[in-house]
């Protein structure tokens, strides 16, 4: 899968969960997801969740713990999905 | 520890305290349910405000007690079992609410609330619960969210 085609998917599955006043645009690579984007807690469990029905992929707590930008859970889909060696 | 103990153990684990605790005791607690009552006490102190002169338990503190079982006692019995032997408490907060409230529950009445999990994950527990009075009548029903984790030492 492409990484342009991942970030697009990623975009459509975080955007529900952003805050009123948070717009999409505001969403780029380098956003993390609880400062930048003023996501709780518990949506980003949420959006965890989401991302692992899309995708099928199942992540663990670590991943939980080293994803904190957008691009971290790039990287995250891509080395569950085996499309790049990310590391 | 029997089981009774268990189920004691972990009312206790509950960082609520009165007048803001609402379990009285568990009755069963596994992987997947938890169920657990609590009385109204008359005396209680909102009854005075909620209805004047026509005393009705809110809508909001059904909700409470479904919380403090059906989410809370069940979060601590699961993260007991990832943290094994851990003493000390747990923070907990509460995520999600959507109830319906089908019957009045009215001062003095004692009833019964059940929470099963729907799932329990990176530390998100969500929860189906209802609760029923006395009389088998169901008086609210619902799906709760909650963040839980260990308190920090």
């Amino acid at each position: 899968m492409k990484r342009e085609t991942i970030y697009e998917a990623l975009l459509k599955i975080i955007s529900p969960y952003l805050p009123e006043d948070v717009g999409e645009a505001a969403i780029s690579p380098g956003s993390d997801l609880i400062r930048d984007l003023n996501i709780n807690s518990s949506h980003l469990v949420d959006i965890i969740l989401d991302v692992e029905d899309h995708f099928n992929i199942m992540l663990e707590d670590q991943d939980m713990e080293a994803l904190k930008t957008v691009e971290d859970a790039l990287g995250i889909i891509e080395v569950k999905l085996g499309t790049t060696g990310n590391s | 520890m029997t089981m009774t103990d268990y189920l004691n153990h972990i009312v206790e684990k509950l960082p609520f305290a009165e007048p803001f605790l609402f379990v009285d005791g568990l009755t069963h607690l596994d992987e997947d349910r938890v169920r657990g009552f609590f009385r109204f006490r008359p005396d209680l102190d909102f009854y005075r405000g909620h209805f004047r002169d026509r005393p009705v338990t809110p809508g909001v503190l059904l909700t409470e007690c479904c919380a403090q079982i059906g989410l809370v006692c069940l979060g601590i019995h699961l993260l007991g079992r990832q943290h094994q032997e851990r003493e000390g408490g747990y923070v907990v907060a509460l995520a999600e609410s959507s109830m319906e409230f089908l019957h009045p529950v009215y001062p003095g009445e004692r009833v019964e609330v059940t929470g099963e999990k729907v799932f329990f994950r990176f530390g998100k527990l969500k929860v189906k619960v209802s609760l029923t009075r006395a009389d088998g009548q169901m008086a609210c029903r619902g799906e709760l969210a909650g963040m839980l984790k260990p308190e920090e030492p």
